[in-house]
């Protein structure tokens, strides 16, 4: 509802700035509203879309704009290569010391998912030959030991607890002789959830980090926070010295501004992404899929990166080439359908080809269903077949047929509409014939 | 310590915050103009109040601004309080637990604080010399059933659980017979934490739901979401969906005692016309609050 809104405003505000070669100050000041909407609305902190919203501003006029986008699809093109080079880092992945143990240290407010990451990641790295132990340190909440050691054993990964009544300075220290003497290269400490307003609690991480000497201490960020994320990260970071973010619950609806904050803030790279309930539910971070969630323009981006992408410059020119001399072959025709499909959704990519009216679009539904037969069929022809259909009669049509598992009269129209599709393009090519524009406008059958 | 006490030390952080930065912003500006409604507006966006809502209130305050001819920026603040305070007034409700036997359900994503709440909540119920019983339905999370069992014996009121894993309705089921053979006046059902997009856990809590209607015909029901005052604006997102599969008639707005501002249950109440009814301020046993719009406001600016 409110998200459908702003989009709607940022197609507006797209359609306005059109032409010109060079992103003007305008362009950039109408279209960076909408940005600035876009990131608070998916709770990235209010400073930072200031910060960030001035610094791409400065970016962003003068620029020159592409061939194929408007001014204001450039300008998003900037801000999202830059919300991507912003939480991508090269040092995102977890490090080990080279004296092992090596001693992970999870932090972080309470419900954040600390207990739960912990398991994931003692999981996840056992998978690359690590000989992981996990550490009770939580003794304030009510059965949270009891819920590390039921994770743990769903995972078949040692648990060491004292019990609740010692210090988790303690215990930290205690489990740290145990990893030594049961040959654990890696040791995840597993403490309470705390305010980072609540010094005494602070205090004690402080403590268990100078008697453990962590190698990385992991902060554990609920994605869905919204406003104070900046506030919590800050707080952990100053005090303790963070190495990395965990950011969880990520597969939720949220658009996780928080992880955009966090990094802002603290300047640590995001590591880990917590993607399910399930042990197995975690994945390094990606930033490029976290700044097209944030920023939730789906898709002006699609258009703006799949269509440079997937349409790559060479191939087009075969293409056209071979339309030209009428040598597009079934082959082809197969190649330029997976191109589309790598786009997106296709009603969602003809949606945003320029010149076609995305309102139009609205109720019409692609059979990508369809799209998914018709590549059965093509793939079900031998390579004489699909360089030459002509020679396809009634017993290839059945056999064809079989083994795409369609019918025959699925098999027969696609055959007919790609002789149309032929035809059109020779007709469109003569009338084109020294310019480079008309590719793509051609009826696809399906 | 007294209610007023507890609250305004619970909600210490939130008020400095936001008031803090009125003021400041009040006597930087001599007149009332567009830069200040856009101060204002940031103030509003940065509680979590979220951007339609903020837009929204400044629009109102814009309005009244003007057809009172104020000059004065001071007055804002005022009307500004008003505005929250109509919002969140509206149709004001409380817990309701006058009748027996009573239902309250309790749902929410992970990590909010559910389990916690109901803790709280029980004590509050039995404090009332009212008969309660808890029900582990929270079958899912690692020792999610031993947690619940810890706030029992805290407390001192019965539990009903069954083994991790086992049917969160079978539970349920268990928990009503055992309150109408106890003659129990309030039964409080945890549930599993589950993210609101995830759809088939959506609909074991309208199987939950089913159970307790059937069972018990009649009984009083709450159902309590509970949100975490650092969430931004997935709450809203929360708050619906999960509607969609239950009839909510109240808001447990949890950790408030950290810097988050909370400010998305004005959102909420804004857009979805969901009340909220308790406030958790704290981890011990008494750090739960009713929920006064007014009083609430009121602290935000005092």
């Amino acid at each position: 509802m409110v998200f459908e809104g702003l989009s709607n405003k940022l197609q507006d505000t797209i359609k306005k700035l059109r032409g010109a070669g060079r992103v003007s100050e305008k362009d950039v000041k109408e279209i960076m509203r909408e940005i600035k909407l876009a990131l608070l609305e998916a709770d990235v902190n209010f400073k930072v879309v200031k910060d960030f919203i001035s610094k791409i501003s400065e970016r962003a006029v003068g620029q020159d704009v592409l061939e194929s986008l408007t001014p204001g699809q450039q300008v998003i093109k900037i801000v999202h290569e830059e919300l991507i080079n912003l939480m991508g880092s090269e040092n995102s992945k977890v490090t080990f010391s080279p004296r092992p143990p090596t001693v992970y240290m999870m932090v972080g407010l309470q419900g954040s998912g600390k207990t739960t990451t912990s398991g994931k990641l003692a999981s996840l790295l056992r998978k690359q030959g690590k000989n992981p132990l996990l550490v009770a340190c939580d003794v304030y909440r009510p059965a949270a030991i009891k819920q590390l050691q039921v994770v743990g054993g769903q995972l078949n990964v040692p648990v060491f607890s004292i019990g609740d009544k010692l210090n988790p300075v303690d215990i930290a220290k205690a489990a740290l002789e145990h990893a030594k003497a049961k040959q654990h290269d890696l040791v995840i400490i597993d403490t309470a959830g705390r305010l980072h307003i609540d010094e005494e609690l602070m205090d004690e991480l402080l403590n268990i980090k100078s008697s453990v000497k962590p190698h990385e201490i992991l902060l554990v960020v609920d994605s869905m926070t919204g406003q104070d994320a900046v506030n919590v990260a800050e707080s952990f970071n100053e005090k303790l010295g963070i190495d990395g973010v965990v950011l969880t619950k990520l597969d939720g609806d949220t658009r996780g501004g928080a992880a955009l904050s966090v990094r802002h803030v603290t300047g640590k790279p995001i590591k880990f992404a917590g993607m399910g309930e399930k042990l197995s539910d975690i994945e390094p971070f990606h930033a490029d899929r976290m700044a097209s969630r944030i920023l939730g323009m789906g898709d002006v981006l699609s258009l703006i990166e799949k269509a440079q992408e997937a349409f790559d410059e060479k191939k087009a020119l075969e293409l056209e080439k071979k339309m030209r001399t009428q040598q597009f072959t079934l082959d082809d025709f197969l190649d330029q359908m997976q191109q589309l499909k790598k786009m997106g959704p296709l009603n969602e990519v003809l949606g945003m080809l320029p010149g076609v009216n995305a309102k139009a679009l609205q109720n019409v539904d692609v059979d990508e269903k369809k799209m998914g037969h018709v590549e059965a069929i093509i793939k079900s022809m031998t390579k004489h077949e699909r360089n030459d259909p002509g020679i396809i009669n009634g017993s290839r049509r059945k056999r064809i047929a079989a083994g795409s598992g369609t019918t025959i009269q699925e098999v027969n129209k696609l055959l007919k509409d790609f002789e149309e599709m032929k035809k059109m393009m020779k007709a469109m090519t003569e009338m084109t014939k020294h310019s480079k524009k008309g590719l793509g406008k051609f009826k696809m059958p399906f | 310590m007294g209610f007023f006490d507890r609250l305004k030390e619970g909600l210490q952080k939130t008020r400095k915050g936001i008031t803090e930065k009125i003021d400041q912003v009040l006597v930087s500006f001599g007149k009332i103009d567009d830069e200040l409604f856009e101060e204002l507006e940031e103030i509003l966006i940065t509680s979590d109040i979220g951007i339609e809502t903020s837009m929204k209130i400044i629009e109102d305050l814009k309005k009244k601004v003007k057809e009172n001819k104020l000059t004065d920026p001071s007055s804002i603040k005022k009307l500004l309080k008003e505005e929250l305070i109509q919002i969140l007034t509206e149709n004001e409700s409380e817990l309701n637990i006058a009748n027996s036997p009573c239902v309250i359900t309790v749902i929410g994503v992970n990590g909010v604080g559910k389990t916690t709440s109901i803790g709280k909540i029980a004590n509050l119920i039995k404090q009332k010399n009212k008969k309660v019983i808890m029900a582990a339905a929270d079958t899912f999370r690692a020792a999610a059933i031993d947690q619940l069992e810890i706030w029992a014996n805290r407390v001192g009121v019965d539990i009903i659980k069954q083994s991790e894993g086992s049917d969160p309705a079978a539970v349920v089921f268990d928990a009503v017979q055992a309150a109408k053979a106890r003659k129990i006046d309030v039964l409080i059902c945890d549930t599993a934490g589950r993210l609101h997009t995830k759809k088939n856990l959506m609909e074991e809590l309208k199987k939950v739901s089913k159970v307790i209607d059937r069972e018990l015909p009649g009984a009083a029901r709450e159902t309590l979401l509970v949100l975490d005052a650092t969430t931004g604006q997935n709450a809203i997102s929360q708050a619906k969906t999960f509607s969609e599969v239950a009839d909510i008639t109240g808001i447990v707005l949890t950790k408030l005692d950290g810097t988050a501002k909370g400010g998305i249950v004005i959102a909420i109440k804004s857009e979805l016309k969901i009340p909220v009814k308790l406030i958790g301020v704290g981890e011990k046993m008494e750090d739960l609050q009713r929920f006064d719009a007014k009083e609430f406001v009121e602290a935000l600016f005092e």
